[in-house]
């Protein structure tokens, strides 16, 4: 009722305020759109066009090229795959200290990544690491400066994004189409397969692509605990950090790689979920 | 095939015990007002929500029985339900939602697909074969739910409100196809509504639930003419008074309600206490002077209401206690009622009919 006669006002004044945009507003969203626009001018203009092809085509360029989709693509995957139980139980169960589990899974998104990266030395470090040590003393496995490590970084960073969609997902679905399908003979794994995945199609793909495009980017997080090997950890971000102090032509090369990716990613997500 | 019920569910804090059985090739209609526990018992007997006590038994089978740790879940229950806002996937088409528990349980697709058609077509949904919920209309999408529950042939058709979310039209006409279709249809039936007129169009038995207690369980006939509670009574248009019975001299008692006392026959056999006294509105005189008769139960009072059905009209007074009188619609001119109208109500005392609680 509240809401109501709250709305029905300002619904009613709406179109003579609308027209309104205070002055002050424009100056200050053309200066907003400025920030954002004028590193990807510079970007655009300072890309060496004409060598691109070449460069994007090195070896180097390729070997990293390769191993950030294998680790954006496994991140997402693992994501997912452990995302979608969690996202379940945080939705459909109660238990003591939820709301602390879900902070403590959500963390990392406003991590700064370099802290990650150091959690994850203290966690799977050879030396010191809380499994890390174990890992290593008992069956000789070193995950520091692995391709696993990189993944790993991508996967601690990007899973916050895949278990918020697909929480968001779950909570829009309407539980009694479950309840239907189990009434029409669906086990458990059935009702899964073909009622409650299929719905939230949508917000799966959402927490894939998040998931992945945030991976892809990831930065802090793999240079401290992966390092920045070649072909093993050095994954597209890094490469460009480390052709920025030898080439500077590759580095704005391979950034406006990443920029037409992260392009394709804003389109995909406008087309399918953002509508 | 028979349906046994006789369970206690329990949503939150609200309770529902009924005991009723439900026999194959018969209709069981559970009526009630909103809030009286229909749903509870819809998803109890579904087996979405575990009995708390008692048994459901489907032919001899043990669906539930709490003491014995026996619960069957749902989709193990050979039990179609058609739910109220009807419930298919919006991702599917109409075949692939009718085909849904076939494949749930096992069939290849071809042959669950072709059956699926087969049923669609029956119900002359053959054209709209490929089409999703949302482009269905309300009575094709109510039949669309009925194949569904329907194809596995299950031994209990359970149909909650099924014609709520039509619209007027649609309604005659889909509670035509639904009366066809319970007659095909061989298991138990089990309809769940708040409509009165659409249980005794479709169910050959009622059972009244009110504030999650069973009040009455009768064929249509036997409500009209001996309606047990308020509810019933209202139903079927008929003045109920709850009260205790006293005597007052021979063969004449006094029904003291809460809302005023009434002269009532002191039948044969009936012990002093709690009973119901049913008037029929027809036997309620009205005029504008006072009455002259020989009517024990004269009152007084302004008339809240007047409903016309036809040639006659119920016209409601509220006395103490407050009566419901039919009258023609001549008497209505003549005397002039209308909301607000000062006239007297007058009743014989024979008229009441005195049931037991």
């Amino acid at each position: 009722m509240a809401t109501d006669s709250r709305r029905s006002p300002s619904t009613a004044s709406s179109p003579l305020r609308r027209g309104r945009i205070p002055a002050g507003f424009v100056v200050l969203a053309a200066l907003g759109v400025a920030l954002v626009a004028l590193p990807l001018l510079g970007l655009v203009l300072r890309t060496p066009w004409s060598r691109i092809g070449e460069i994007l085509t090195s070896e180097n360029a390729l070997t990293a090229l390769r191993l950030s989709l294998v680790v954006a693509t496994t991140a997402a995957a693992i994501s997912f795959v452990l995302g979608f139980p969690l996202a379940w139980v945080l939705v459909r169960s109660t238990f003591p200290g939820k709301t602390f589990v879900r902070a403590v899974v959500i963390l990392p998104l406003v991590m700064p990544p370099v802290v990650a990266g150091v959690g994850l030395l203290a966690a799977f470090g050879r030396r010191s690491g809380l499994i890390g040590s174990w890992l290593f003393d008992w069956f000789g496995i070193q995950l520091t400066f692995t391709t696993a490590a990189a993944v790993l970084a991508a996967t601690f960073v990007s899973f916050p994004l895949a278990v918020l969609a697909l929480e968001a997902g779950l909570r829009g679905l309407d539980e009694r189409l479950e309840d239907a399908a189990a009434t029409l003979g669906a086990s458990r794994w059935y009702v899964l397969r073909r009622v409650t995945l299929p719905l939230m199609g949508p917000q799966i793909a959402a927490a894939l692509v998040l998931s992945w495009s945030r991976a892809l980017g990831e930065f802090g997080a793999t240079i401290t605990f992966a390092g920045n090997l070649q072909g093993r950890t050095q994954t597209l971000p890094l490469a460009v950090f480390e052709q920025l102090q030898t080439d500077t032509d590759a580095a704005f090369a391979i950034s406006m790689l990443l920029i037409l990716l992260a392009f394709a990613v804003i389109l995909a997500l406008r087309g399918r979920f953002l509508r | 095939m028979t349906l046994v019920i006789d369970v206690t569910a329990r949503r939150g804090a609200f309770e529902v015990r009924a005991a009723f059985e439900a026999e194959a090739g018969r209709t069981v209609a559970l009526l009630g007002p909103n809030g009286s526990g229909k749903s509870t018992l819809v998803s109890t007997i579904a087996g979405l929500v575990p009995a708390v006590e008692g048994t459901i038994a489907l032919e001899g089978v043990l669906l539930d029985d709490p003491a014995n740790d026996v619960h069957v879940p749902p989709e193990r229950r050979p039990i179609g339900v058609v739910f109220q806002d009807l419930l298919l996937f919006p991702h599917l088409s109409a075949t692939e939602n009718v085909a849904f528990p076939l494949r749930a349980r096992g069939v290849p697709k071809p042959e669950a697909r072709e059956r699926a058609s087969g049923l669609l077509e029956r119900l002359g949904l053959a054209n709209r074969a490929d089409a999703r919920p949302r482009d269905l209309s309300g009575g094709e999408a109510q039949r669309v739910a009925l194949a569904r529950a329907l194809v596995v042939e299950p031994g209990l058709l359970l149909l909650d409100e099924p014609l709520s979310a039509l619209d007027v039209g649609a309604r005659v006409r889909v509670r035509d196809l639904i009366r066809e279709e319970l007659a095909r249809f061989a298991g138990v039936r089990l309809i769940v509504t708040h409509d009165p007129v659409e249980a005794s169009a479709l169910a050959d038995r009622l059972v009244l639930l009110e504030g999650g207690r069973v009040t009455q369980i009768g064929t249509p006939e036997d409500i009209r003419t001996a309606p047990r509670s308020r509810y019933a009574a209202a139903l079927v248009g008929v003045n109920a008074f709850h009260g205790l019975l006293g005597s007052t001299e021979e063969g004449a008692g006094r029904l003291a309600t809460d809302e005023g006392d009434i002269v009532v026959p002191w039948p044969d056999g009936v012990e002093p206490g709690e009973v119901i006294g049913l008037l029929k509105p027809s036997d309620v005189t009205v005029s504008l002077e006072p009455p002259t008769g020989s009517a024990r139960n004269v009152f007084r009072g302004r008339i809240t209401s007047v409903a016309i059905e036809g040639e006659r009209a119920r016209v409601r007074i509220a006395t103490t206690p407050p009566l419901v009188a039919e009258v023609t619609l001549g008497s209505v001119e003549r005397l002039g009622l209308r909301e607000g109208t000062l006239i007297w109500a007058s009743f014989k005392a024979v008229e009441v009919q005195i049931v037991s609680r």
